[in-house]
């Protein structure tokens, strides 16, 4: 394996912004290493090889032309999830709906990674529309985790945490529903943020739940992933749901936290996110994380959320009851799949949409439309909406009385391909400790917090909306002093390399 | 008192009408597999039933924003060509559709 795909973002970067290395070069090692690795990986749905040489080359011409790189992360490699429209690679979010189609515009975060100088290389496979939590759910077949591959990579963001922990990508992007960011970071070692609703512009961004998504973004170190953050935040009028204040400023955050000291900081312990139901192997590392927070000089102050363990249920209403009403946009009449099922419009969306879309999206579909129909709106899909104001008010007292908060991300490490996939249900569980950010709206990330039985185990860190720099701080000082302590958790993946 | 959910029994003909609805054309078996599977998760998430009184505001959307106007200014858009370039079927710079109106119209 070339040492250039070992490397950090930030280090890749230093190397091609002195010419050290080329960014040509750069993106030439990445691509070998997807070559060679991703027939078991299954992490890239496209390879975008001749635009990312491309791309990578208009950054050499730059820097030797005396020219300042185009940001801090110009040449640097990126895996984007198939969820943004590019409109030079074809966009599927995961669907046979949308096989084959070219979008004919950018998403912001693609325009933005465009223009920072930033090598998109292809685009990472993810379940369906986003709906799922293995990636097994994708049309064209499951990704698997590089630290077992016989396991998922999590979801839906599983190919782009698994590109990361596969060391075919630096930097990856995710969105996050649920957890669809944050679950794939701690099943496969990696690090991902969902920032604050609306930090992120959902412009191009396919939607799933449209009260809920929010893009982000992914790498193997906390300095990584803020360096990403702010390329890709920041207001877009194009997103009427943006928001037209400063960028929270991260990177400088998690640089003074990686110095490790958080006296004065107050870190809350919520009660209802760890115990039952969570495997002892999480249990043991969660319990360690909180240890060394303590030796960093934080506070550990209990905190009590107990509208959180409604938040699965109100999730699985509203989400559907988004979805059935987003998806209706895939007609078989403007753009994606069509199918002869008939002679009338009516008759050929039906077969269509019988055709495109999977099991998953299909149910989800369904259970929304009875959600919304009248007669259920009140008992559900209205009482679903009480309960998100609840958990808000839970997390609002919970940062009166801290400044973050934290609990394992996941109740177990990443499961077997195949265990969960006929039972929606235990799927659904994964999010537990994730959903309540989606539904208030709010700031977390997940950071490697060890291995429980040889898979890794993510550490939750929330923040309150617009709270990102003292949640990069708080994850960049305990993955210091984790590392420290105990050596890099990535640095154990099995190396995935190919006989030849 | 905030309206408790009924039982969730979803039957077989539910699915089947909610399906027609989405304008899904599932299978028979799909209908089996559906009616059990929502049943499931429906008796599962009728919890929000327990705790949401009548005195708690809905939240639609985390960030309350209201009325968010752009200037009323011509901006550049796709062409007719883009517009169409992933049309299933188009004709005469139009998406070209299967018949709409039912057979007597």
């Amino acid at each position: 394996m070339s040492d250039l795909t070992r490397m950090t973002a930030a280090g890749l970067a230093e190397k091609i912004h002195s010419r050290e290395v080329s960014a040509v070069e750069v993106a030439q090692a990445h691509l070998d290493r997807i070559a060679a690795v991703d027939g078991d990986v299954h992490a890239f749905l496209h390879v975008a090889t001749d635009a990312a040489l491309a791309s990578a080359a208009m950054v050499d011409e730059r820097i030797a032309a005396g020219a300042a790189p185009a940001s801090p992360l110009a040449g640097v490699p990126l895996a984007l999830k198939d969820v943004f429209t590019t409109s030079d690679m074809p966009t599927t979010a995961g669907s046979k709906i949308l096989d084959g189609w070219r979008p004919p515009y950018d998403a912001t975060v693609t325009a933005r990674l465009r223009a920072a100088g930033v090598t998109i290389l292809g685009k990472t496979n993810m379940d369906e529309f986003a709906m799922g939590s293995s990636t097994e759910y994708s049309a064209f077949g499951p990704t698997h985790n590089p630290w077992d591959t016989t396991r998922v990579p999590g979801g839906s963001g599983g190919g782009s945490a698994a590109a990361l922990a596969a060391f075919e990508a630096p930097l990856a992007i995710g969105t996050d529903t649920g957890g669809s960011i944050r679950q794939p970071a701690a099943f496969t070692g990696t690090v991902g943020a969902k920032p604050t609703y609306g930090g992120v512009s959902r412009y191009g961004l396919i939607a799933c739940a449209s009260s809920l998504d929010q893009a982000g973004p992914c790498a193997r170190t906390v300095l990584d992933a803020a360096m990403l953050h702010e390329v890709i935040a920041g207001y877009d009028p194009m997103d009427s749901t943006s928001i037209d204040q400063p960028v929270p400023a991260v990177v400088e955050a998690a640089r003074h936290g990686a110095g490790g000291d958080l006296s004065g900081l107050r870190v809350g312990v919520v009660r209802e996110l760890s115990g039952e139901g969570y495997q002892p192997g999480v249990r043991a590392s969660y319990e360690d994380a909180l240890r060394q927070l303590e030796k960093l000089g934080a506070e550990l102050v209990e905190v009590s959320c107990p509208h959180f363990e409604y938040g699965l249920a109100a999730y699985y209403l509203i989400l559907p009851s988004e979805v059935s009403s987003n998806l209706a946009r895939f007609d078989a009449m403007r753009y994606g799949l069509r199918v002869d099922g008939g002679a009338s419009a009516e008759e050929v969306m039906a077969a269509t949409r019988e055709a495109g879309f999977g099991p998953e999206v299909k149910r989800r579909v369904i259970l929304g439309t009875y959600a919304l129909s009248s007669g259920y709106w009140d008992a559900y899909y209205g009482q679903a909406q009480k309960v998100r104001t609840l958990i808000s008010r839970d997390f609002a007292a919970a940062f009166e009385q801290a400044d973050v908060l934290v609990s394992p991300t996941t109740p177990t490490t990443a499961f077997p391909i195949g265990d969960k996939v006929d039972d929606p249900l235990a799927m659904y569980l994964n999010d537990l400790a994730t959903i309540p950010t989606n539904l208030a709206g709010t700031a977390a990330m997940s950071v490697p917090s060890g291995l429980a039985d040889g898979l890794p185990v993510g550490l939750q860190v929330m923040a309150p909306a617009l709270g990102e720099a003292v949640m990069y701080r708080v994850a960049a000082a305990y993955e210091a002093a984790r590392n420290s302590e105990d050596g890099v958790v990535i640095d154990r993946v099995p190396s995935l390399e190919v006989s030849s | 008192m905030s309206a408790e959910p009924a039982a969730a029994h979803i039957s077989r003909e539910e699915v089947a009408h909610l399906a027609r609805l989405s304008r899904l054309a599932v299978t028979d078996g799909e209908l089996d597999v559906f009616a059990g599977q929502l049943e499931v998760i429906l008796g599962a998430v009728a919890r929000v039933g327990e705790v949401a009184a009548d005195d708690i505001p809905p939240t639609s959307h985390a960030v309350p924003l209201q009325n968010v106007f752009r200037p009323d200014e011509l901006r550049p858009g796709l062409t007719q060509e883009q517009a169409l370039a992933g049309a299933p079927a188009a004709e005469d710079g139009r998406f070209r559709v299967p018949r709409i109106l039912g057979e007597e119209a």
